[in-house]
């Protein structure tokens, strides 16, 4: 059987004591998938996985707090599943776990740049083993999925879902690439270049906030310092420095508890390459913290807890 | 008025009228195209796909200052100026929808009783240079909501491609003013290839989809809370589909203080937010993401055209719906209220 069917009769085995089960279906053309939220058995036949199941599901749960609900997870998103259940944002119990070993999924961007014309005159898409053979605007092309994995796949040690009630699919041997090039090529800009380059990015975002309710951990929500009224915290100025004043407090909210999901970039519909300062950031904690955020239940945010020394910071020895 | 410009001569034109006006064209960045202010030299990329951002900004900016206070010694009257747009602007390669989208705003923004001079002032002063579409994405769907890929309607100008460079043809008075620079030359007999291409286009499209029972069938599910917790599952309540919307007219006023100095700012706001309904009191009449979609569809394909001669507040454009995290599709939501039966 395959693993989606493995998936759909482990799914339905479920169905009578959940909600609902968080999964994929087919989106608005072949080339996207959407988020199904499976009530019913007739449910289960729209449900999809793949390379082209991009979201992370778990961004849905705390919303559903207090009900049980079952999700379908790849590694990565299991790793936002510990993190929230390590923050007390969900409970243990209110949540069956579909877990995948994942192949990758694709970086829609990477498609777009690949294909021949724009992926919005897309008329088929076959997914194989190896590759995506899209027929776009009348022109056919055949793009070989390690060309377009997203960024985080390249350098993922945990394709298995790390937390499940039930783990489907083939086990894998991760081998990630120790670093990203694009990571690497901006961290070795030059400060004057850092500010250039995130001054022309900025200029571009429009402040949606697709990020922000994109991220799995980002629990504020309605909330959030960035739209509070009352004190008005964050000018609503969409200047490029107002609007990397927001990214910082993003990024900074996330220190111990962003698990790299990549749901704030694939979010952006502007093409902010966001992870670039989350993987930053996220490289400091581990320094500092010997952390990395969802590897470990049990694990408590550093940020979210208080000791008179750190053991990792030299606060009267300077 | 119809002539024809060449693609070099696009850019020249377009370099031209960067000494008189704001020149806003669209520009690619990153794999991103979005309208930029256009400087002689940048490179217009108006072909490889439909802007993510819409030209909204050029006739309604994301941020505005309304008026600046300023205040020498805290005992003194403050100073207010008031600071109205000032200049000219014109669009370049803006497709149709993006162009009719302000249309929407006309009968908000100018009535009677008020007129919004901040808005007024730039609508009056912005010439929409569109670009007609040869072929339709999987998201779009002008030709339902009563437009087409060559729609006239919100643009001075509207180009269509044939060969190597574009038919221009006048729309209104300020178009034909643009098109009498030395860089049109006669069109010949190219807008006969012009008119089949745009009959072409929208050939392409399909049969439209009758929106004529929305507003009723939207309106018949208002109490019905299950329905659009249904509808809005996968919603994750960003504000990406308001903020691409070219119809979407919405906006927040804040003061920037600054000390002895401040500004009144006015920037867009978005329905799908929870402040954007959030009383003094405390009270919010939409608490959930629910109620939020609920209004923004109902806004678009019921309310508004109830108010509004039956026009519906959305010009099809799908940047809606391409653009959202979660792939919300609007097409599908109102489909589903009308199709809905007890």
């Amino acid at each position: 059987m395959s693993q989606l069917d493995d998936l759909k009769n482990a799914i339905k085995s479920r169905l009578g004591e959940l909600e609902c089960v968080i999964g994929w279906e087919q989106g608005y053309d072949p080339l996207h998938a959407t988020p199904l939220f499976i009530r019913t058995e007739a449910d289960l036949d729209r449900l999809i996985i793949g390379p082209l199941a991009v979201h992370n599901l778990a961004t849905y749960l705390p919303g559903f707090k207090g009900k049980k609900i079952g999700v379908v997870v790849k590694g990565c998103d299991s790793k936002s599943v510990i993190q929230l259940l390590n923050e007390n944002l969900i409970n243990r119990d209110d949540v069956v776990v579909f877990g995948l070993c994942c192949d990758g999924v694709v970086s829609q961007r990477k498609i777009r740049a690949a294909l021949p014309a724009d992926p919005g005159f897309v008329e088929s898409v076959e997914v194989g083993a190896q590759d995506l053979k899209i027929s776009v605007a009348g022109q056919s092309a055949t793009l070989k999925l390690s060309d377009v994995l997203a960024d985080k796949c390249l350098i993922c040690a945990t394709p298995d879902a790390i937390i499940s009630d039930v783990l489907i699919g083939a086990a894998h041997t991760p081998a990630p690439a120790a670093s990203l090039a694009c990571q690497d090529e901006f961290e070795a800009k030059s400060d004057a270049e850092k500010l250039a380059f995130w001054q022309e990015t900025m200029s571009r975002c429009i402040r949606c906030y697709a990020c922000r309710n994109a991220c799995p951990m980002c629990v504020c929500r309605d909330h959030c310092i960035a739209t509070s009224r009352d004190p008005l915290w964050i000018s609503q100025d969409n200047s490029p420095a107002e609007n990397m004043m927001f990214q910082m407090v993003h990024v900074s909210h996330l220190a111990g508890r962003c698990t790299e999901c990549g749901e704030c970039e694939r979010a952006c519909p502007v093409d902010i390459p966001l992870m670039l300062l989350r993987r930053f950031m996220n490289k400091q904690v581990k320094d500092v913290f010997e952390l990395q955020a969802g590897t470990a239940l049990e694990q408590t945010p550093p940020l979210l807890t208080f000791k008179v020394e750190e053991e990792r910071i030299n606060e009267r020895g300077w | 008025m119809e002539r024809f410009i060449t693609k070099e001569n696009l850019i020249r034109l377009a370099e031209e009228l960067t000494a008189t006006c704001r020149v806003l064209a669209p520009v690619a960045s990153c794999g991103t195209v979005t309208f930029r202010r256009f400087l002689p030299g940048m490179v217009l990329d108006m072909h490889s796909r439909m802007a993510a951002v819409s030209p909204k900004a050029a006739t309604f900016p994301q941020t505005e200052t309304l008026l600046t206070v300023k205040r020498e010694i805290p005992e003194k009257k403050p100073e207010i100026t008031e600071t109205l747009p000032e200049g000219k602007n014109v669009v370049i390669g803006c497709r149709p929808c993006g162009a009719r989208g302000k249309l929407i705003f006309n009968p908000v923004y100018e009535t009677d009783k008020t007129k919004d001079p901040y808005y007024i002032q730039r609508r009056d002063n912005t010439v929409f240079i569109s670009l007609a579409c040869d072929r339709p994405e999987t998201t779009c769907f002008c030709h339902s909501v009563g437009s087409g890929p060559a729609d006239p309607q919100g643009s001075d100008v509207l180009l269509t491609l044939v060969g190597e460079g574009y038919v221009a043809r006048s729309v209104t008075p300020a178009g034909e003013e643009v098109m009498k620079s030395a860089l049109f030359a006669d069109a010949g007999d190219k807008g006969k290839e012009a008119d089949a291409k745009n009959v072409r286009a929208r050939e392409l499209m399909g049969e439209a989809h009758d929106y004529a029972s929305a507003p009723a069938k939207l309106l018949a599910r208002f109490d019905d809370m299950d329905f659009w917790q249904a509808q809005s599952a996968k919603c994750i309540s960003c504000g990406a589909c308001t903020y691409m919307c070219p119809t979407c007219y919405c906006f927040n006023i804040t003061d920037d203080d600054l000390g002895l100095e401040s500004r009144r700012i006015r920037s867009w706001d978005n329905c799908m937010s929870h402040t954007f309904t959030l009383e003094g009191s405390g009270h919010n009449p939409r608490p959930t993401k629910a109620h939020r979609l609920k209004n923004r569809v109902g806004h678009k394909f019921s309310y508004y055209p109830d108010l509004h001669k039956g026009v519906i507040a959305c010009c099809g454009c799908g940047r809606c719906i391409k653009q959202c995290p979660a792939g919300v599709d609007i097409r599908q939501i109102v489909n589903a209220a009308q199709e809905y039966s007890e």
